[in-house]
């Protein structure tokens, strides 16, 4: 449960993105959640609802985009997206992987209303 | 409708106070490990049996990070070794910014050892670097074998991993070698110690281990 503290830190990353008029024009926040960085999406959503309400970021909405977990292996170079946690390589069983996306947790835009 | 691009990590923050402490105990030549686990797998019992082995050949302090209550500092304390209790009051894991106030409190010029006990946790310490050198994650033989399989993120960032409590494995139903393949199988990297607090079964070939990666003052 530390989807609080999370939520904590992306409302502090967008205050600081935004100048004297856009502080009440945001519209959407975009975040990426990596698999691997175990955020659950629905108690992030909530968090951050629940620490903006009745700020200037009151009903603004968090979008999340989930980044699929993907490695490339280091033998056989094919690069696979994971469904499972098994940090091997499908095609040749090779263990000697690289991690290719799945850790993200940022803050990648704001939308904001003209 | 217009959009500033941001492109900031949620935790850059924790991520560069973390490169503070991993600054400040490299200039004292400090060797830190964050020791991370759920409750009751055995990281206060293991942090008392490194301080009894290695205490003759190891300067040690200690950071206890626990959601309540000193009892951790004070079982250390009683061994004569520094340590700093931070007490979280709910919260899940240890942060970067906690560690720092903590370690400056402990005498690091004679120190070549920082022991961080994390909050008992498999998952939120996992995303929250504190400075340390290495990631020791406990996993012991009562919780079962699939362990690592569930909470991949934690063996996945770790560097080693240690299956403590090998002395009850004969009275359960889970493998020590299973426990180890499944780890093994999030992360081929990690270096694997068995261990046994109530017998020390194990704790000889850690703390060389330990004592190998030390920076001699």
């Amino acid at each position: 449960m530390h989807e609080l503290s999370i939520a904590q830190n992306i409302i502090s990353i967008v205050q600081e993105n935004l100048n004297q008029e856009q502080q009440h024009s945001v519209k959407c926040v975009k975040v990426k959640v990596g698999k691997l960085s175990n955020i659950l999406v629905d108690s992030l959503i909530f968090g951050f609802e629940a620490l903006t309400k009745e700020t200037n970021l009151d009903g603004v909405v968090l979008e999340v985009e989930n980044i699929p977990l993907t490695i490339r292996c280091k033998d056989c170079e094919t690069l696979t997206s994971l469904d499972d946690y098994i940090f091997s390589c499908p095609a040749c069983d090779s263990t000697a992987i690289t991690l290719v996306s799945g850790t993200e947790l940022m803050v990648s835009e704001i939308e904001l209303n003209d | 409708m217009s959009v500033l691009t941001v492109e900031r990590k949620v935790l850059e923050k924790n991520d560069s106070i973390a490169a503070a402490n991993r600054e400040l105990l490299k200039s004292h030549h400090i060797f830190s490990i964050n020791l991370v686990s759920s409750p009751g797998s055995g990281k206060t019992s293991l942090v008392e049996k490194t301080i009894e082995f290695c205490r003759d050949r190891i300067k040690m302090a200690v950071v206890e990070g626990d959601i309540q209550t000193d009892l951790d500092a004070r079982r250390v304390d009683v061994l004569g070794i520094p340590v700093v209790q931070i007490v979280t009051h709910g919260a899940c894991h240890l942060e970067a910014a906690l560690v720092s106030d903590s370690i400056k409190q402990l005498p690091l010029p004679s120190v070549e050892l920082m022991i961080i006990e994390n909050v008992g946790n498999l998952v939120c310490p996992s995303g929250y670097d504190l400075g340390e050198d290495k990631k020791v994650v406990i996993v012991s033989t009562t919780e079962g074998d699939d362990k690592p399989l569930k909470y991949p993120a934690m063996f996945r960032n770790a560097s080693v991993v240690i299956i403590n409590k090998i002395d009850l494995a004969p009275y359960l139903n889970s493998s020590i070698a299973e426990l180890e393949k499944n780890a093994l199988s999030i992360n081929p990297d990690l270096t694997v110690f068995k261990t046994s607090c109530t017998t020390g079964e194990g704790i000889e070939s850690w703390c060389k281990w330990l004592e190998s990666n030390i920076t001699r003052k």
